[in-house]
């Protein structure tokens, strides 16, 4: 018999491809069909009216974070600001349904997701601002820094869901991902761990339709991003990004899930930018001006006033409140910014190691020559 | 050190899988990563018996992403473990590249020291085992020019055991380097040993003519060397370096001054190499000392050869005799 010769042969190892049943049904992972909507559906009646209002109110804060956030960058006042504006259900719908003890990791443009969490404005600005890397304390915050390498966070999430998972604690991971960061192998990865591990992380793909200037259909040919799932084991669910209690409520589900040992849950928003890129971008290359006014239609705050007052669950008094907190949050920002903040050079040593090399010692003293001769040389001038 | 192990004969092998079992005995938030390290013990062995004693969550064999693996190390070591990944060999590591360098190093500082990231990346590098390709990188380099980590190399079986405990003890991320071809030498080796710091250099071999500046696998080679050139009239110092960053200007300058001149023997490529950052560094600090340039020995700078040509790339003891014999001692 020859290596080749299979006659002899009567059964065949159970390994080889097709040959075992799937380890997981897939039917109950595919994503819905449609995007879950609450706004305008029978419901929204069951959701609490506290909830509503508040999930309106952050949103209104919000957008008022986003736009003055956006105008400091033409005064020079922030280096970059990538807007999420038009993504606002998205971002407050992430930090409402995350505990205290919860793990937010988000993305550059998720800063908004982090003040609603509770971090300081300004400090969460402080990235964008320029003058450190991160502005607020993560273990404090249980929120990671905002992450600029698209979807290297994601593992990290797995990483740190998994840790607490084995000291039993309940503590549930949300990562915060764009739907260009899909196409990135960090995400595939950590979607993969997650699965494996069974980690207590839910994984939020905010679909905005662009990465940059490339349209998703040049991004990925999935049938949606939340189809994704199936291939790693794991749930995807499909939500209308705009509709703030449908993404709340989706979000909260997969959260819930996870803390009870039900593993990960890839869940794809879909949203518009309805900004551009960043300051920096010009939008007007590569998107119609009748898409960006069909979503202005769609815009995520107006949906939720004009169901929220037809639902009679919003009036003048609660509007004009949401208004007047986020003009006052606008004023902040402004003041604060309006002057320099005090940098201290030598900070630069600080924190690359624990203890500072020898090496690093000679340069933190390099430096600090350079700043007293630069003193002694201004007082020289003034004397 | 009441747990670890007594003292006794061992490779290196064996002795930096007993710096992970003693380290995992005395520290519950060590945990051990990578792929294949489970049942397997690693494919050098390093892990053997590790899931058997602490169990699969504390030794776990991972799916075969290596930045998948130090991505979810970092997060374990943001929620307060100790986590040490084994990468399985040194050109496998490179897709875990982005992880290390933008936030493994960068962690601690990105956060104004309040997200420190104790992690120990051991990977086993070089060549000189008859590997085929992408099993024989020397890449050093690559890990020392980025600020925010240390870069460890041991060379002998003491130091693979205490280095590596040191390694996993810092509050700063390491990658630990081991020379893959030096895994199976025996030597005494004695756990309770005070462990050496990260960061200090030290010297094999006292010398009068020159000094031999090296680390990880070309340590034998050097001290072969050293012996052979005795013939030659030359009495050679050995410098074993042992750790990359930080970098030990004092014991290396001290040493230069004395001796005047030097060699630099490393593996890996020369350009732009570590050798180039220690000659430099000599140089600089040490110029009214020297009576000869400070030359390097190390491989060329050719992707790593097939294994039937690699003893060409490798430095050997001709080559660094050649180098001595350069050092211009008709002066």
């Amino acid at each position: 018999m020859t290596v080749l010769d299979h006659r002899h042969h009567t059964s065949v190892p159970g390994w080889r491809p097709g040959a075992t049943a799937p380890r997981t049904d897939p039917a109950p992972l595919l994503p819905d069909a449609s995007p879950v909507r609450v706004l305008g559906t029978p419901a929204l009646e069951k959701y609490d009216p506290a909830l509503l209002r508040e999930l309106y109110r952050r949103l209104v804060v919000g957008r008022r974070y986003n736009q003055q956030a956006t105008v400091l960058t033409k005064q020079g006042r922030l280096a970059v600001y990538p807007a999420s504006t038009g993504q606002e259900a998205c971002q407050v719908a992430a930090a409402m349904v995350l505990g205290a003890g919860d793990w937010l990791f988000p993305s550059y443009r998720d800063t908004l997701a982090v003040v609603s969490r509770g971090v300081d404005p300004l400090e969460a600005l402080t990235l964008l601002r320029g003058n450190a890397h991160t502005g607020y304390d993560p273990r404090a915050t249980r929120t990671a820094p905002l992450c600029t390498p698209l979807a290297t966070q994601a593992p990290h999430a797995v990483g740190l869901a998994h840790a607490a998972r084995l000291s039993a604690e309940p503590v549930v991971a949300l990562a915060m991902l764009g739907d260009g960061g899909t196409s990135e192998g960090d995400f595939h990865e950590a979607l993969n761990f997650a699965a494996v591990l069974q980690a207590p992380v839910v994984f939020l793909v905010q679909n905005n339709g662009y990465a940059i200037s490339v349209p998703l259909t040049q991004q990925s040919a999935a049938p949606s991003l939340a189809h994704k799932a199936v291939g790693y084991g794991m749930p995807g669910r499909l939500v209308d990004g705009n509709d703030a209690p449908a993404v709340h409520a989706v979000l909260g589900e997969a959260v819930e899930r996870a803390r009870c040992g039900g593993g990960p849950t890839l869940v794809e928003a879909l949203t518009y930018r309805l900004e551009a890129h960043t300051n920096a971008d010009d939008a007007t290359r590569y998107r119609e001006d009748e898409e960006v006014a069909a979503w202005r239609e769609h815009d995520p705050v107006l949906l939720m006033e004009r169901h929220l007052r037809g639902a009679g669950l919003l009036d003048d008094l609660l509007v004009r409140q949401a208004s007047e907190e986020a003009e006052a949050l606008a004023a902040r920002m402004r003041a604060e910014f309006h002057s320099d903040a005090e940098l201290d050079p030598m900070s630069l040593f600080a924190h690359v190691y624990a203890e500072p090399t020898p090496q690093l010692r000679e340069q933190a003293a390099q430096l600090a020559a350079e700043l007293a001769a630069e003193l002694a040389a201004e007082a020289e001038v003034q004397h | 050190m009441s747990t670890a192990t007594p003292v006794r004969t061992s490779t290196m092998a064996q002795a930096l899988n007993a710096a992970l079992r003693d380290a995992m005995r005395e520290d519950r938030s060590v945990h051990v990563l990578g792929e294949d390290v489970g049942a397997l013990g690693g494919v050098f062995r390093i892990t053997d018996g590790l899931t058997a004693e602490f169990g699969r969550d504390r030794c776990l064999d991972t799916p075969l992403a290596e930045a998948g693996i130090l991505g979810t190390a970092i997060g374990m070591a943001m929620y307060g473990l100790r986590p040490v990944v084994e990468m399985q060999f040194d050109a496998f590591a490179y897709p875990a590249m982005e992880q290390l360098v933008s936030h493994v190093a960068k962690m601690r500082n990105r956060t104004a020291g309040k997200l420190p990231l104790p992690i120990t990346i051991r990977i086993p590098y070089g060549g000189g085992i008859g590997g085929v390709e992408h099993h024989s990188d020397s890449s050093e380099a690559y890990y020392a020019q980025t600020p925010g980590l240390h870069v460890v190399t041991p060379a002998t079986v003491g130091d693979a055991y205490g280095l590596l405990r040191a390694s996993i003890a810092s509050d700063d991320p390491v990658v630990f380097l081991e020379p893959k071809r030096l895994y199976w030498g025996k030597d005494s080796l004695d756990p309770a040993a005070p462990v050496e710091p990260i960061g200090r250099a030290v010297l094999r071999r006292t010398g009068s003519s020159a000094v031999l500046i090296t680390y990880g696998p070309s340590l034998p080679v050097c001290l072969e060397a050293a012996e052979a050139a005795k013939a030659e009239g030359w009495d050679l110092a050995v410098l074993d370096l042992r750790t990359l960053v930080p970098f030990d200007d004092e014991t290396v300058c001290r040493v230069v001054r004395s001796l005047g001149r030097a060699v630099v023997v490393h593996e890996a490529s020369g350009f732009g190499g570590t050798g180039a950052e220690i000659a430099a560094r000599v140089t600089e600090r040490c110029f009214h000392h020297l009576a000869a340039p400070v030359l390097r020995v190390t491989g060329f700078d050719i992707p790593y050869p097939p294994p039937m040509l690699e003893h060409h790339h490798l430095p050997g003891v001709d080559r660094i005799l050649d180098a001595v014999a350069r050092l211009q001692w008709e002066d």
